[in-house]
């Protein structure tokens, strides 16, 4: 048994936006934990954790909650396709 | 405690269906220097390190591994997903298709389920830093021998990423290890 999953285009790309975003503060969350008094990486991170934000806000707006703590339209969408290891990369 | 966010640390692409590649990158699914190894070691290693620094470093890396063994059980699938039971057949992957279909179970490339031998905690911060440097360099060779085995190019790019954070957490691991020693020699000698 397969399930059929439609991706959107559009969704893949702020999806991509998002997870680099989100790579840059795992990045310099890291690096500070290390690292706690340097205040230029501290700067970069609070700056990139405002911009998570940002995109998060916008991401799950359009396309659900990213997590079951988010608010969600009716019916529920947390559980709505697609599961993170059916997202599809390719030419986004 | 931990959420779930619905997307992957990395955006995984696979060119072609190809069950013999997916038999061996699950070596990194539930294999003795694989991510899941990775995770609960300093996960569980957390509770006895003496300062803010180093829990913090082995709680947020442990963490991450869990992400990437998410990352590797997402190769695995999208290499399988769409194999016909002809394109299963005489590659390494028919012996995983016969117990668990097209499910994904944490087993070595050689099929040895995974163990909690795999890793330790010696409630020593010195002796578990070690072990866990040890470790990332175990898994960053495992990725070498990993890549030069794959013929799919979305593949090796997900294993090169993921190669390269076993260098960053060898990297902070060390710094946390260093952090630890001089905490230790600041009490020998005050
Ligand atoms: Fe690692």
């Amino acid at each position: 048994m397969t399930r059929e999953i439609i991706v959107d285009r559009e969704q893949m790309r702020m999806i991509k936006e998002l997870m680099e975003v989100s790579f840059v503060l795992l990045e310099t969350a890291l690096y500070l934990n290390t690292h706690p008094n340097d205040e230029r990486a501290l700067r970069l991170h609070n700056n990139t954790s405002s911009q998570y934000a940002q995109l998060k806000e916008m991401y799950q707006a359009r396309y659900g909650p990213l997590t079951n703590q988010g608010m969600s339209r009716y019916p529920w969408s947390y559980i709505n396709d697609p599961w993170p290891w059916d997202m599809d990369f390719n030419n986004v | 405690m931990w959420i779930y966010e619905k997307k992957l640390q990395y955006p995984v692409r696979v060119d072609t269906t190809n069950p013999r590649l997916a038999a061996m990158i699950i070596e990194q699914f539930g294999g003795a220097d694989g991510e899941l190894s990775a995770g609960i070691r300093y996960l569980t290693q957390r509770w006895s390190m003496p300062n803010n620094r180093a829990i913090a470093t082995l709680n947020d890396i442990g963490t991450e591994e869990l992400a990437h063994w998410e990352i590797i059980g997402t190769l695995v699938y999208k290499l399988t997903k769409d194999a016909t039971i002809d394109q299963v057949k005489g590659t390494p992957f028919e012996a995983h298709y016969v117990n668990h279909g097209k499910g994904l179970y944490t087993h070595d490339a050689s099929g040895n389920p995974w163990i909690a031998a795999y890793y330790n905690v010696k409630g020593d911060p010195i002796a578990d830093l070690h072990e866990d440097m040890a470790a990332e360099e175990k898994a960053r060779a495992t990725y070498e021998w990993l890549i030069n085995i794959s013929d799919d190019p979305g593949v090796t790019d997900t294993l090169r990423f993921l190669r390269e954070r076993e260098i960053v957490h060898f990297q902070r691991f060390g710094e946390a290890l260093r952090i630890v020693q001089e905490q230790l020699e600041t009490k020998k000698y005050y």
